[in-house]
């Protein structure tokens, strides 16, 4: 048994997992971890699920990577590489569409060929939010106070906060006030006119949730956009080379230099508790490894409700948990092609197939397939965002050939009557189908097709009812509620066990920044 | 239907620059967007030497080098294609109130055919944008501006008896400047321009094309600024050419107005100052006082956006002054000739934010300077401290000397360097406007 003893660790080897690994073996800890799966990455994975083409199986896009964990672990050394995706297209029924390109002037000319009121309230608007995103940036790098709790450092806490906030102007401060209760519909209205301009914005605000563009809320999570442009010139935003998955790889090269082991095909089957305190791990295969610290990175529910025991926890906390909202909203498909898609609202082979393809025409649509969910079913015309991989990074296909990325919405994990293979395969023709409408050659295009509903992510990816960011990021499950009240600062009501996964602040997507918290606080508040 | 361009087959891109060549209706000059002159502008361009302009591509130099264009300015005429200014056309019952309202100067006041340089501010008295505001009629007013301000408009005309239009795309503008402009409209304009007061406007034909002629520019010399549909664009720049030819006028690019502009002491919106509305921290916005737009500010005029803070800040005194500094050649001099050089003159006008010290002491900073040909001096427009704002303070301004940051002594001067009779006066009259 002395032989499997060691300093820390982590069960998950999602990129949240990773980060916090790479951090306490960079602060000398001896650390193991633990994934279940023959791969690393959890959610930020790319796997070859054919031959010679790569899929970014789940997430496509690195939008908030946190800057400072690509410096302090240098991630761009162990091969991380960040490639522009600038423009987004949104195809119309009409055979109009709206680009959003990389370039100002390109964006403002196109802008004003739909609404000239619309190209000057964008620069303004985005001003605005620029703003709003640098205010609450240092957020997202924090470790939540607890706001039940007297402790001066708690206390303080709270206090730079205020501070913080105060320090905003006026304008600022109320727009802030109206991101936090509005939702994305209602606060775009009050500033452009042109609906797919509207909606394609409104998309950020709806991604991972089970709520509408109508739904109040949903303003807040348009903010998170914008973070990423304030790292615009780090260029934190973009597409990973070698797909999604390469992030992970470059966060476990550091790890692993910094002496962390890493084991695939580990899973674990609980924590070991003796004496009200955590000491260590049994595997699925049987072995156990014991140390001081264990670290759990997987979602709220398998963290609490899975690996614990119920009578270790307090009841108030587990009744807690397991009221944590973490429903399913989104699935993906992944095509290999053949060619790329020719959209008839503008043929031919262009920038555009180099950024993101949406197809948000109005609210209408968005809320109509939200409507669809909201009674159990898949959207039959769902919202996607689409991009083509190997337009970015050639490597991700065979020579002239094509990987296309969709993620689509809704897709509910309570699908009424549960999902199966052949419900799966629907909810994958619908999205072809909702494709050919704008681009009629995709579907004879396609060599290869994937289909993951919530079902799948949650059965393959391990991911609680497929929840992309392990539970919601509505306001009552943000920051210091994140995931129960007073456990919020990445430790648990179980000595020893800690939480570092995308269930806690600042919530999910690929940011690193709950695996790099979560280290800071076992690590007694310093990295 | 496959891919039109892709790659070549069979040979594997190495990597993203080696990714797809798009077609033709991708390139920049395609992308970006061309002015109603752009096949005669195009064709003079012999430096291929282009630079943006509010989304255009507009000429920076026309020759490889933009001495001539700078000396026809000052020494006989420069053509300068000023298309890619934003123009709104503002008409109705309320216009007047409606302008009033939005600017500094005092729009009631202003005469048909008259034309007003004026900033405009938000509520908290920090500039926007500045332009000129031409009454075209009783009730139609044209405004142009550096940036888009349509939104704007559109906004504070609510509940107003006015239409708002963007004529930008209507209208293709050339700038004619310098002291042979007015002989080579007598002669292209058959007169009409002949009489014509500083800051106004007149109608007209040439080559057979309708125009407006206004007596503006961005030179600080005797200037016109000459208006037409698009589809009189080339009619128009022919006829100029033509009748300028004996008169020596040259195409004139960006670089070269860039130096005259200096010269003249003009200030320009994103160099010298930043909008308010596209400050993202206070510190950056400025005010009409602080940017030497105090004369524009018209406090008795009644309720105007920022009017109580321009009020406010009028009694207390601004904090900035914006002024000219002529730096010392002595100094210059003796900088350059403790490493073995003569002074080394910038080529060009620069636009980048120069430290100006007193002392040790930073209190200001330039925005942007050049080597005057005309004056033969180093100049720059400056960013002060009131307590050190005063014409005649001595300062210094940072050089990079052979890769060493030196201070050369600057003196406070008035920032139009520059600012002949010929301006302003018409040799029939003593035109005071
Ligand atoms: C379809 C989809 C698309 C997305 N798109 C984007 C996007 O474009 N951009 C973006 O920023 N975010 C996106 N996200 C969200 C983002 O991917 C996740 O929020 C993030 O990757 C979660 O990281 P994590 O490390 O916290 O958890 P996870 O990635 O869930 O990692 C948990 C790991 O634990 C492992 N595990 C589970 N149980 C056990 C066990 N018992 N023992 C050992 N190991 C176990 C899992 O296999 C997994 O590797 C997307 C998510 C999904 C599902």
């Amino acid at each position: 048994m002395s032989a499997h003893a060691c300093d820390a660790i982590v069960i998950g080897g999602g990129h949240n997992g990773l980060v916090t690994a790479a951090y306490l073996a960079r602060a000398g800890k001896k650390v193991i971890v633990f994934e279940k799966r023959h791969v690393l990455g959890g959610a930020a994975v790319t796997e070859e699920i054919y031959p010679g083409f790569k899929y970014s199986v789940c997430s496509y896009v690195v939008s908030l990577l946190r800057p400072e964990i690509i410096r302090e672990l240098d991630l761009p050394r162990h091969g991380l590489r960040i490639l522009p995706l600038e423009s987004t297209f949104t195809p119309l029924p009409n055979d109009d569409y709206l680009v959003r390109w990389a370039d100002h002037d390109q964006t403002r000319r196109e802008l004003y060929r739909h609404s000239p009121r619309d190209a000057d309230a964008y620069d303004d608007f985005g001003r605005l939010m620029y703003q709003l995103a640098v205010a609450v940036k240092p957020i997202l790098a924090m470790i939540p106070p607890d706001p039940t709790s007297m402790s001066p450092k708690d206390l303080l806490g709270f206090l730079k906060l205020g501070k913080h906030f105060r320090g905003l102007g006026h304008a600022q401060f109320h727009a802030l006030h109206k991101l936090m209760t509005m939702s994305s519909a209602d606060l775009l209205d009050e500033w452009f006119e042109t609906e797919a301009l509207k909606a394609t914005m409104s998309a950020s605000g709806i991604i991972g949730t089970l709520l509408g563009p109508r739904s109040p809320g949903t303003a807040y999570v348009l903010l998170h956009h914008y973070m990423g442009e304030i790292d615009g010139a780090m260029r934190a935003w973009g597409f990973a080379k070698g797909g999604t998955g390469a992030v992970s790889e470059s966060i476990a090269a550091a790890a692993r230099e910094h002496g962390a082991e890493i084991r695939t095909e580990a899973g674990v089957s609980e924590v070991i508790v003796r004496h009200g305190r955590a000491v260590g791990v049994a595997l699925e295969s049987g072995d156990e490894y014991r140390a001081p610290v264990v670290v759990s990175a997987l979602d709220p529910k398998r963290t609490f409700l899975s690996l614990v025991a119920e009578q270790h926890l307090p009841g108030d906390f587990v009744r807690d948990i397991k009221r944590f909202r973490i429903r399913g909203s989104s699935g993906k498909v992944n095509l290999s092609l053949g060619e790329l898609p020719d959209f008839t609202a503008k043929p031919g082979v262009g920038p555009l197939h180099q950024g993101a393809i949406s197809i948000s025409p109005s609210f209408d649509y968005l809320e109509r397939a939200y409507d669809d969910a909201k009674y159990g079913e898949f959207s039959t015309r769902p919202f996607m965002d689409v991009i083509i991989p190997s337009m970015i990074d050639p490597e991700m296909a065979p020579p002239g050939k094509h990987v296309m990325s969709i993620f689509v919405q809704y897709a509910p994990s309570d699908l009424r009557g549960g999902w199966d293979e052949a419900k799966r395969e629907a909810f994958g023709d619908a999205v072809v189908d909702t494709l050919a409408q704008y681009a009629p050659n995709l579907p004879g295009a396609i060599l290869h097709r994937q289909v993951l509903s919530p079902w799948d992510i949650e059965r393959s990816m391990g991911l609680t009812a497929g929840n992309i960011f392990h539970g919601e990021l509505s306001l009552q499950q943000l920051f210091c509620m994140r995931p129960a009240v007073g456990w919020a600062d990445y430790t648990t009501p179980l000595d020893g066990y800690f939480q570092a996964g995308s269930g806690t602040h600042p919530g999910g997507g690929v940011t690193g920044a709950s695996g790099r918290l979560a280290a800071m606080k076992i690590l007694g508040g310093k990295l | 239907m496959s891919p039109r361009v892709f790659g070549r087959p069979g040979v594997r891109p190495e990597g993203p620059e080696l990714l797809p060549v798009f077609p033709p209706e991708y390139t920049a000059a395609a992308v970006l967007r061309t002015t109603p002159f752009h096949r005669r502008t195009e064709a003079l361009c012999e430096a291929g030497n282009w630079r943006r302009w509010s989304g255009f591509l507009a000429a920076s130099s026309y020759e490889l080098h933009h001495d001539r264009e700078y000396w026809a300015i000052r020494n006989s005429a420069g053509l300068i294609d000023v298309s890619p200014l934003h123009k709104y056309r503002i008409q109705g019952v309320d216009a007047e109130r409606l302008l009033d309202r939005l600017v500094t100067r005092n729009v009631a006041k202003c005469a048909i055919h008259q034309v007003l340089y004026t900033p405009w501010c938000d509520e908290a008295g920090k500039v926007m944008d500045d332009g000129t505001l031409c009454r075209l009629a009783d009730d139609v007013f044209r405004l142009t501006s550096a940036l888009p301000n349509l939104r704007w408009l559109l906004d504070n005309a609510r509940g107003l008896n006015v239409q708002i239009e963007d004529v930008s795309d209507a209208l293709a503008a050339l700038a004619l400047q310098g002291p042979n402009a007015r002989a080579i409209l007598t002669e292209a304009a058959g007169g009409v321009a002949d009489d014509l007061g500083y800051f106004r406007l007149t109608e007209g034909a040439i080559g057979g094309a309708p125009v407006q002629i206004t007596r503006t520019g961005y030179t600080g010399d005797l200037g016109y600024e000459i208006w037409t549909e698009p589809q009189h664009a080339l009619t128009l720049w022919d006829a100029l050419m033509a009748a300028g030819r004996a008169h020596r006028v040259v195409p004139a690019g960006l670089l070269a107005l860039d130096v005259a502009r200096v010269e003249a002491g003009l200030i320009l919106i994103e160099v010298d100052y930043v909008p308010s509305h596209q400050a993202v921290i206070e510190a950056r916005k400025s005010s009409p006082y602080e940017i030497g737009m105090g004369w524009t500010v018209k406090l008795d005029k009644p309720g105007f956006v920022g009017r109580d803070a321009l009020m406010a800040e009028r009694a207390r005194g601004p904090e900035w002054e914006f002024k000219g500094l002529e730096v010392s050649w002595d100094a210059m001099e003796s900088l350059y000739g403790a490493v073995g050089l003569p002074p080394q003159l910038p080529s060009e006008g620069w636009r980048t934010s120069v430290p100006v010290y007193a002392g040790n002491r930073q209190v200001g900073y330039a925005t942007s300077g050049c080597w005057s040909p005309l004056l033969k001096k180093y100049i720059a427009l400056a960013h002060l401290q009131t307590p050190h704002s005063a014409t005649g303070t001595h300062l210094s301004m940072e050089i990079t000397v052979e890769h060493h940051r030196k201070k050369a002594a600057a003196r406070v001067v008035e920032p139009q360097f520059f600012n002949p009779d010929r301006k302003r006066s018409n040799p029939g009259r003593a035109d005071r406007s």
